[in-house]
């Protein structure tokens, strides 16, 4: 149950590898088919913003479990240069990515938790998680 | 990971059979951009239903290679989008504006069959 994955994030391969695993956790959590996609999809979407704006970094996947509940908690981290406004990238624009075109908005909807630390010059640090319904 | 491509009459039928990164996704846009010209094709069909994920990056390639094509003069279908895949692209807010989609295989060549033939191309077809 404490095991955790981690997988490095250095070039477009790891974010396939990365979402694949969280697919496998999501499955051996119990999640139906439609929460496998959502939580893949998520752990895509930080997987390339690691690539994109700190070119290295890790995911961090994780079973969860809190007052009976079970589900998945992924955490995405880098070294890179940080998020200015984190505000500002979390407001949904009028474009498909919304806001700093980060694509956060979105990978919000898909979980149940979203949680953003980031400060200029030393990283963000992404942590998600979804419960099983 | 490389797409198959698969040359049908008219037709370009590229099939996806599991997942890809990237590189492979835009690898498929360029060969199909290309493949159009060189064999003179009406239509381009693309089939994603082995996709267990469609991200932003694979959605905007997508939408890029319907868009590219069209300005190649030919029409592309996006055939097998999953229920849940659909459902996670909702939420991510990725829409695919302008690029048709069919349920799969078979409507996705009705689609196109109606499209060229409006665009006064006469399709053979074999029984």
């Amino acid at each position: 149950m404490a095991e955790e994955l981690i997988i490095r994030i250095s070039n477009d391969s790891d974010i396939v590898k990365a979402r694949q695993k969280g697919r496998e956790v999501a499955a051996e959590v119990g999640f139906p088919l439609t929460d496998l996609a959502l939580v893949a999809t998520a752990i895509s979407e930080l997987s390339r913003n690691i690539l994109r704006y700190a070119r290295q970094g890790e995911i961090v996947i994780r079973r969860a479990e809190n007052a009976g509940r079970h589900g998945i908690l992924v955490i995405a981290r880098d070294r890179g240069p940080g998020i200015a406004d984190v505000e500002r990238a979390l407001e949904v624009g009028f474009s498909t990515s919304g806001g700093l075109g980060l694509g956060l908005p979105g990978v919000r909807r898909l979980m149940d938790e979203f949680e953003i630390v980031s400060r200029r010059g030393s990283g963000t640090t992404v942590t998600i998680a979804k419960w099983k319904p | 990971m490389e797409v198959p491509i698969l040359k049908q009459y008219h037709y370009l039928i590229a099939t996806i059979q599991a997942a890809l990164s990237d590189a492979d996704l835009l690898h498929l846009r360029d060969a199909l951009v290309e493949r159009v010209g060189k064999f003179r094709s009406r239509g381009v069909i693309v089939d994603v239903t082995a996709l267990d994920v469609m991200d932003s990056f694979a959605s905007r390639t997508l939408r890029d290679l319907a868009h590219m094509i069209r300005l190649r003069g030919a029409e592309t279908v996006i055939v097998g989008i999953q229920p849940e895949v659909a459902f996670a692209m909702v939420q991510l807010g990725l829409k695919l504006e302008g690029v048709a989609t069919a349920l799969d295989l078979e409507e996705g060549l009705e689609y196109l069959n109606k499209k060229t033939r409006t665009m006064g191309v006469e399709i053979e077809e074999r029984s």
